[in-house]
């Protein structure tokens, strides 16, 4: 049995049902979990190892995780652009580019998640797996067909490629466009080309030295 | 008798080497039919790639992605209040609808919720953007199928909704009105009274459409037996909404989620259908906003008193976390991952809309069906482009 490390259960808010869905999930998984995580009252997060994401999927669609909810990834490195609010006659800005992951953990500036509900019951998991070097992942469209098109979308905006995908074409971006616009080190361009009309804004409003904590009341 | 001419003679031997031509090339040849993107039938612009044998569809591809404005890029460069005006576009029907689970995302990560009465409201609101949104679709199923009058009482009967959620929030179709920790206003006078007068012409106009075209024997015979799917393909397409339940799954968000809404407060049904059929999908429908009118009345009566806003500080910051929230739209269930790092602004927010994976099954359900059946399928799967491209 995995030991679940970073789960919280507090004894004040516990709730039995998903931490027994938890307990099943990284039960019939196994070895490849790396990390799992439980809000009490609102989900589950489970990481697994790239190598095991298909297998993960089918596990849980045995154990009645019949629905598909979504597939996606997410670039965990800051962006260097900021929000684009950068005056663009000041010197540039330092920012802190360490890389954080979120909940469950991880490794990898990348990461792909997805999430798989129960239908009726409505007890959902978000299972996420870090991708490797190749940035290649096994492609679960063959365990649900759903997943086609989100893995399509995924690739052409993140340049994760899923193996075992029958048809990984462009589904927006022209097939000749360079780049992956959900990089965060893709620039947004219409920020770019003309400075943001908002930067007065960004001057710190009278008590906003208080780190904004002041009520509107 | 005269004999025939050498011309006639010739003329004679030409066509009869034309006809056999003729039937020498009717005996196999496929044919590509173009659909879109500005077919009226696709509303909008998504474009259909059918390989047609004879009459009947060999394979379907559905191309979307001419109207993608880059949501998830754009609520990277935006704070949390700003980006209500941007999903505002996505179903642009029913768009008070996109807004409520953002917000109640943003909602979970700080840790606030909207007082009983901004919640009332934020699901009445929710409601009418049902009713404006499907009102709509059922008018539209008429023209599908060639009847043109049913378009012009879901028009009529919609304006009603509109003129009540722009009473409420000040827009028709962008209302903008759902804020972190409540609502931008109360409710304005006068409208509990009209919202029931409204109802009542809603439930009337119910009762015309299901005589009208659920009662027709024409709709009957080319909506029936018509694009079945299955409970088992429906899950892992990840159907929802009416799709799903007119497949069989007794599955819906509203009552089965514990969400800061009032639906549980209300004494309302879900519909299922055992079908799956396209005519399965529209009654489902048509037995949804009878729910949605029936949901608001019994809401009306119960709105509690109160403020409609809690105290959230001025400058929202959202504190580090995930959160998924997902509610039950007019289309389907849409949702947000919405991922925040402590700034005033979300790091990336994963929209998933209902359309999406709802015409990602297309190709499955199109195969093998007759050519007329292409629009009755699609217009019985119902979907909003801006939905599909986000």
């Amino acid at each position: 049995m995995f030991p679940l490390s970073s789960t919280e259960t507090t004894a004040e808010v516990r709730d039995d049902v998903r931490a027994a869905a938890l307990a099943e999930v990284t039960g019939a998984l196994g070895d490849a979990v790396r990390d799992s995580l439980l809000k009490p009252g609102d989900d589950i997060w489970v990481r697994v190892d790239a190598t095991a994401w298909r297998t993960t999927v089918e596990t849980l669609k045995s154990l009645g995780y019949g629905y598909f909810c979504f597939l996606s990834a997410i670039d965990w490195m800051p962006s260097p652009y900021g929000k684009g609010e950068d005056d663009p006659t000041e010197p540039a800005v330092e920012r802190d580019m360490t890389i954080r992951q979120g909940y469950a953990g991880g490794e990898s500036r990348f990461q792909v998640f997805a999430r798989f509900v129960k239908p009726c019951e409505t007890v959902g998991v978000t299972i996420k797996t870090d991708v490797p070097e190749s940035m290649s992942v096994p492609s679960i469209s063959a365990v649900f067909a759903g997943a086609n098109w989100h893995e399509r979308e995924t690739h052409e905006m993140f340049g994760i490629s899923f193996d075992g995908h029958p048809d990984l074409r462009n589904m927006y971006l022209p097939t000749d466009f360079e780049g992956h616009p959900l990089r965060k080190d893709f620039p947004l361009l219409a920020r770019m080309v003309k400075p943001w009309p908002g930067i007065v804004d960004v001057e710190p409003l009278p008590g906003e030295d208080s780190n904004g904590e002041d009520d509107a009341s | 008798m005269t004999m025939l001419g050498d011309r006639q003679q010739l003329s004679y031997i030409a066509a009869q080497a034309a006809d056999a031509r003729v039937n020498v090339e009717l005996e196999t040849e496929g044919m590509t039919l173009n659909i879109g993107p500005q077919h009226p039938a696709t509303h909008g612009t998504l474009r259909i790639v059918a390989r047609l044998d004879g009459e009947q569809v060999v394979w379907a591809e559905p191309v979307a992605g001419y109207m993608h404005r880059g949501y998830e890029k754009l609520t990277e460069v935006r704070t949390f209040p700003q980006v209500t005006a941007l999903i505002n576009r996505i179903d642009w029907l029913g768009s008070f609808a996109n807004e409520v689970p953002f917000i109640l995302a943003a909602e979970k990560l700080m840790g606030v919720e909207a007082p009983p009465r901004a919640q009332h409201i934020r699901t009445i609101l929710f409601e009418l953007s049902r009713i404006a949104n499907v009102s709509l679709f059922l008018g539209d199923l008429g023209v599908q199928l060639g009847a043109v009058t049913p378009v012009f009482f879901a028009f009529r009967d919609r304006e009603y909704v509109l003129n009540l959620i722009e009473a409420a929030t000040g827009g028709r179709f962008h209302p903008n009105f759902d804020r972190i920790g409540g609502l931008k206003d109360d409710l304005p006078a006068g409208f509990i009274d009209e919202t029931r007068t409204v109802m009542v012409k809603l439930r009337r106009f119910c009762d015309e459409i299901e005589s009208l075209l659920f009662g027709n024997e024409i709709f009957q015979s080319r909506t029936r037996g018509v694009g079945v799917i299955p409970r088992d393909v429906a899950l892992s397409y990840g159907l929802s909404g009416a799709n799903l339940r007119a497949s069989g799954v007794e599955w819906d968000l509203r009552r089965d989620q514990d969400l800061p809404m009032a639906w549980n407060k209300a004494d309302w049904k879900v519909w299922t259908h055992p079908d799956g059929d396209s005519f399965a999908r529209c009654w489902v429908r048509l037995q949804e906003v009878r729910e949605s009118t029936k949901i608001v009345d019994q809401l009306l009566d119960t709105i509690p008193a109160g403020p409609v806003m809690t105290k959230v500080p001025k400058i929202i910051k959202v504190p580090e976390g995930e959160a998924w929230v997902s509610t039950e739209n007019p289309l389907g269930e849409m949702g947000y991952y919405v991922v925040s790092k402590g700034d005033l602004g979300p790091f990336r927010v994963k929209i998933r809309s209902a359309s999406f994976n709802n015409i990602s099954i297309v190709p499955w359900v199109l195969r093998g069906v007759y050519v007329p059946d292409i629009i009755t399928i699609l217009a019985s799967l119902y979907f909003i482009l801006g939905d599909i491209d986000r």
